[in-house]
């Protein structure tokens, strides 16, 4: 899936840009667009993830940190020290960006399961901090009063208008990274993925290449962050625990990694499943998606846009 | 109230370490069985533990039934989930990558996990102490007579399993797969059936940790994650896939955790096995007795 088309993508735009006017005329989904804002912030968390674990075939099981480290240091640089919230993004970035280095670049020189427990340790040593540091971070009472984002004395301060900004985010990211997985990147990406000693063969750099991808995934998970945090105005650790980094490990199953595809829709899916309707399961909710990840890594090794796919190769079988 | 001497402060420190280290290292032990056969790490090798506790608690004090008959009977039903968990989650998958059997297991932790808290809810659960609470003093330190259970049935554990992989022909034959799966299938040993054992062994491990452990540290429904990673932590320490390797690693791990927490901060106490994972993985990653010629032979 070298190639992403151009018309799905304009499409998809128009929708995104139509639909806050579309849910305000029913009254019934009026709120949607609030729960889209999350799906955005979310979004811009799995397409990266996508192209670390479909594209290089690496899993992470802590990005939970990078999100929460955008959401804290963009948090306490402007309620304690009153900067610019721009400028506090891309501090995070920075500062994400330099982390990610440091724990990916020594795992992801071994091969295999050692990256999915280093961020799993690194994930879990993170929230620890989150809750024990409280002088910086509140501690597990949360951190209150982070201002909202404006731009040339425009005020995003509507669902409506934060939905738009964290969406045309989505959008650059979006084909920021359908040109790397079209460049000659991606093709070594997908020869890694493939075969490793294949790709070493042909003079591609695999630790390197798969450290970028790390990073970048890192730094994309941080900006979400620090959208989450100006967004909500408030953040508490529980928003960066383990079972988060999970639930994004099952977004991008569930959409399917092979394809940057998958991240919107498993973002879309199973944002509205933990806001919307699996509030009749309550806490249990954790084996309905036991059971989703389970059932999707079993049947449906290629996600939802794989379905396609395997629905074609089936009928050909019959005939 | 007598004040304690630093010396028999970290005394009891050392003790109450090398008793949870002898839980990491259970668990260390568990995740080297499925990894030898397989190459596997199974994230679910927590929540064994988690049920051996859990499931001790019902049968034991649930139930009344005796120590000596809850407590096979625990074994056997841990061993059983471990058998379903290969059978429905690892075996089922027809394209098995690093990938997708990390996603599997990681799946199947959280499955276990919601069911523990549908069961038991979200409240930790006591067991009776073996030998009853009553605790000897030894050079100032307090010791619970459970601490000699838990660190007895890990040596029991290591005997009974180095007798098996030395001395049954089946223990040969998982070692054989382990080495190497395609020669051990040439010679006729059913590779498949191996991963099960494997499976089975390791969850029976993991209940012996789980229930001997929950006297002293109570057992609930969340519990398995950390264990899990804390055991991989030993594991990896130790040189992951020696079982030499895990016990030392786990009993490392459990000291620096006891030195940690009681000397350093205890608000960090369960970042510093996790720590000490991280650097492992960054400086030594074929741990203290692996061997990294070993390590990459192995597919994953």
């Amino acid at each position: 899936m070298l190639q992403i088309a151009k018309l799905p993508i304009a499409i998809f735009a128009a929708l995104i840009i139509t639909f806050p006017w579309m849910a305000h005329q029913i009254p019934v989904i009026d709120h949607y667009a609030d729960i889209m804002v999350f799906v955005g912030i979310y979004c811009l968390i799995t397409i990266g993830l996508s192209l670390l674990m479909g594209y290089a075939g690496q899993i992470s099981v802590g990005h939970a940190a990078f999100f929460g480290i955008g959401a804290y240091v963009s948090g306490i640089l402007t309620t304690n020290y009153g900067l610019n919230p721009w400028i506090c993004m891309i501090i995070a970035m920075l500062i994400t960006a330099v982390i990610a280095l440091l724990v990916g670049a020594p795992s992801l020189k071994l091969k295999g399961h050692y990256l999915a427990m280093a961020t799993l340790a690194f994930g879990i040593i993170i929230f620890i901090i989150f809750n024990e540091e409280i002088e910086w971070t509140g501690g597990p009472d949360g951190m209150p009063g982070i201002p909202g984002l404006s731009l040339f004395g425009f005020k995003f301060d509507s669902v409506d208008k934060y939905y738009y900004l964290v969406w045309a985010f989505v959008l650059a990211a979006f084909i920021f990274t359908a040109n790397i997985i079209q460049s000659d990147a991606g093709r070594a990406l997908r020869a890694i993925h493939t075969s490793e000693p294949a790709a070493s063969a042909m003079g591609v750099d695999i630790a390197k290449f798969k450290i970028i991808v790390f990073v970048y995934s890192a730094v994309l998970a941080s900006l979400a962050g620090s959208l989450y945090a100006h967004y909500l105005n408030f953040i508490n650790p529980s928003t960066f625990d383990l079972f988060f980094s999970i639930k994004l490990l099952i977004m991008i199953a569930l959409g399917g990694m092979h394809n940057i595809w998958g991240a919107i829709i498993g973002a879309l899916l199973i944002t509205f499943l933990s806001y919307e309707w699996l509030h009749y399961f309550e806490e249990f909710e954790v084996i309905v998606y036991g059971a989703i990840l389970l059932l999707v890594t079993i049947f449906l090794p290629n996600g939802l846009v794989g379905v396609p796919e395997m629905l074609k190769s089936w009928v050909r079988r019959k005939n | 109230m007598e004040t304690i001497s630093f010396t028999s402060q970290l005394f009891q420190y050392l003790i109450t370490g090398l008793t949870v280290g002898s839980v990491y290292a259970m668990v260390a032990v568990g995740f080297n069985i499925i990894y030898n056969v397989t190459e596997i790490i199974n994230f679910a090798q927590g929540e064994f533990v988690m049920l051996g506790g859990l499931i001790m608690v019902f049968f034991h004090v649930g139930m009344a039934l005796p120590l000596v008959l809850a407590f096979p009977a625990t074994v056997i039903l841990v061993t059983l989930v471990g058998i379903l968990l290969d059978r429905l989650a690892i075996s089922p998958i027809r394209q098995p990558s690093v990938l997708t059997l990390i996603i599997a297991t990681i799946a199947a932790s959280i499955l276990i996990k919601g069911i523990a808290m549908f069961i038991w809810g979200k409240d930790p659960f006591d067991l009776p102490a073996f030998s009853g609470r009553n605790p000897i003093t030894v050079m100032g330190a307090v010791i619970q007579p459970q601490y000699f259970w838990v660190i007895g049935f890990l040596i029991v554990v290591v005997i009974a399993l180095s007798i098996f992989f030395d001395r049954t022909i089946i223990g040969k034959a998982m070692s054989a797969c382990a080495d190497n799966a395609d020669a051990a299938k040439l010679v006729g040993i059913n590779v498949k059936q191996m991963i099960l054992l494997s499976f089975a062994l390791s969850a029976a491990i993991g209940a012996v940790a789980g229930v001997t452990m929950t006297p002293i540290s109570l057992m609930e429904y969340d519990r398995g994650a950390m264990l899990a990673v804390k055991g991989f932590g030993a594991a990896i320490l130790g040189g992951l896939g020696s079982f030499p390797g895990a016990i030392l690693g786990g009993l490392i791990m459990g000291a620096i955790e006891s030195f940690g927490a009681g000397l350093v901060s205890s608000g960090y106490k369960d970042a510093f096995a996790l720590i000490v994972l991280l650097a492992v993985l960054f400086f030594k990653p074929s741990g203290i007795l692996g061997d990294i010629e070993i390590s990459k032979i192995k597919r994953f």
